[in-house]
């Protein structure tokens, strides 16, 4: 196998996020292993959300909504299972779980089952109308966790211990960043598997050119909703994992800022680059820490960063690193 | 006669008050090329639509391999073995072109929904893909992106592509569309070699190529069918003369 500049470049965005930590563990400073892990899960909900919008070439606005879902499964399994009030009461009994083993698939059929009708019926229209019914569908979803006053509403909803994990101790700080690194990991890789099969050969092809795929026999639609529900999983897991960090969920995570942000990690770093999202996920959490000390308006600043990235660098960071002398 | 492998019946489409396929019958028998000539604006893009299964026709009925395929979309009459070309060269531009014949071999299988194996790895998708490249004549080209190609090379990678559903019939929309004398020399050839793996309905507006390749000619002019015979019939036919051939004539 050939070492591409791109691999070399992977490896050093891996091997930082892992040495950030690390090396915060053994000075004794949790909070930056925090930080580590908020990039980690950042990073594996642009991972999903690059799936879609990357390789499937479908702007989503709308992935909030499968982040959201994930927390609120987890929430609402966690603080059902803490207060042993059953889920559901009657013919038979459905209790909640603290054990994350249990959460992550619920999480993810959950939001898959959302992408699934979501992805249905946007999927039927493309472009700007795609954008727009995304946003539309998770901006109901926001709503509707407003104003249900059973887990929290506008408030949110507090579980006051982190879920478990078997023969790990999920309370120190790095166990945590390794489960979820772990998970990114796992998500990269099978980003990078889906991609070069024929699956995503036909993606691509469909991103590409949809309407010459009709005339070789494949139909881009269930391409579409295929890739759309598997980012959407991917996005819900992050969510789970972003709840159990914070031990809170609120409607925010639901909220099309939320969409927004996680579409910035992905064309940050780089759309349709395998670890694009983790490199992105990352500069904009630096950015938020260390332009966070000087002003407030440092959002202002990153989208600068972001116009200049858009307008100079389609590629995104990852694009600019392996860019080689000559290339445009 | 020759086995028949498409037949299309009495095919109307109107677009508002414009009629754009009238009472059309043809039909395409096995190893012939059947042309399809007429003035622009005759209505053969739209006919060729109606064929391949992107637009529905008002009435009238199409027969393709023995099955009624009026009511089939695109990708149902392409997987049936109906395969097209594009008056505008249609590719996967940032694919390669083996990555792109390798998309059409794997279209013709109907397995897309593998996510385990690479694509490109894979044998039963790259032996078919080479040999349709050679076949095409664009041979040594395989690693090269679609859109770093010439337009005549372009061209050739639309037949591999056609020539990678195993067609029963080709439906080819000016194949030479841009290619200049020269580009059209060097594709007819392949195009009149073409007829014996699957017979071939063509749109074409070279006429030298149409003659030099044609078995029967059809002429559509405002979406009427006015003659369909041999190069030397339609050549001789007073009507076509009059009102396409005329001034050449």
């Amino acid at each position: 196998m050939n070492i591409t500049r791109e691999t070399v470049v992977n490896s050093a965005v891996l091997a930082l996020l892992v040495l950030v930590p690390v090396v915060a563990q053994l000075r004794g400073d949790p909070f930056t292993i925090t930080l580590a892990t908020k990039v980690a899960i950042f990073a594996l909900a642009g991972v999903g959300l690059n799936l879609a919008l990357g390789f499937g070439g479908l702007i989503s606005f709308g992935h909030a909504a499968f982040f959201g879902i994930g927390g609120y499964v987890t929430g609402i399994l966690a603080s059902h299972a803490a207060n042993y009030e059953p889920l559901f009461d009657g013919a038979f009994t459905v209790n909640g779980t603290q054990q994350m083993l249990l959460i992550w698939p619920i999480a993810i059929v959950v939001a898959g089952l959302f992408a699934v009708v979501i992805g249905a019926l946007s999927l039927r229209t493309s472009g700007v109308f795609f954008i727009m019914l995304t946003l539309a569908f998770s901006q109901m979803i926001y709503y509707f966790a407003v104003s249900w006053p059973s887990y929290g509403g506008e408030d949110g909803l507090s579980f006051y211990t982190r879920n478990q994990f078997p023969e790990l101790n999920m309370f120190d700080p790095l166990n945590y960043f390794w489960v979820c690194f772990t998970l990114l990991i796992l998500a990269v890789g099978l980003s990078a598997m889906i991609t070069r099969s024929r699956f995503g050969l036909a993606l691509g092809g469909a991103r590409q050119n949809p309407q010459r795929m009709a005339s070789i026999g494949i139909r881009p639609f269930w391409l579409s909703l295929t890739i759309f529900v598997i980012s959407a999983m991917m996005t819900a897991l992050a969510g789970s994992l972003y709840a159990d960090l914070n031990r809170f969920v609120s409607p925010a995570m639901l909220n099309w800022h939320m969409s927004g942000e996680i579409m910035v990690f992905v064309i940050l770093g780089g759309n349709r680059r395998l670890l694009g999202p983790v490199a992105g996920a990352g500069l904009y959490i630096l950015a938020e820490h260390l332009l966070g000390q000087f002003s407030d308006y440092w959002q202002f600043f990153l989208g600068l960063v972001l116009l200049a990235v858009v307008l100079f660098a389609p590629g995104g960071v990852i694009g600019i690193l392996t860019r080689r002398r000559g290339d445009v | 006669m020759s086995e028949v492998i498409l037949e299309i019946h009495n095919l109307h489409k109107a677009f508002g008050a414009l009629q754009a396929t009238q009472d059309v019958s043809l039909t395409l028998r096995q190893g012939e090329i059947h042309a399809l000539i007429g003035p622009n604006g005759a209505g053969k893009s739209t006919l060729i639509k109606q064929i391949a299964g992107e637009i529905r026709p008002d009435s009238g009925s199409i027969v393709f391999a023995g099955q009624r395929v009026e009511t089939w979309d695109a990708a149902a009459r392409a997987r049936a073995g109906l395969a097209r070309s594009f008056q505008i060269s249609s590719v996967m531009p940032d694919y390669t072109v083996l990555q792109n014949v390798v998309l059409a071999v794997q279209g013709a299988q109907g397995r897309s929904f593998g996510f385990f194996r690479p694509a490109l790895s894979d044998r039963h998708l790259t032996d078919p893909a080479q040999a349709h490249i050679a076949h095409a004549g664009l041979e040594g080209r395989e690693g090269v992106t679609a859109a770093a190609l010439s337009h005549g090379e372009r061209r050739k990678l639309e037949i591999a592509m056609a020539l990678a559903l195993q067609p029963r019939a080709f439906l080819l929309d000016e194949p030479m569309a841009g290619m200049g004398p020269e580009g059209a020399r060097q594709l007819t050839p392949i195009l009149s070699e073409l007829r014996t793996s699957a017979p071939i309905l063509l749109v074409e507006h070279d006429m030298d190529a149409v003659f030099a390749l044609a078995d029967r000619i059809s002429v559509l002019v405002y979406g009427r069918i006015i003659a369909t015979g041999s190069v030397a019939e339609i050549r001789a036919n007073p009507e076509v003369r009059a009102s396409y051939l005329g001034e050449e004539a």
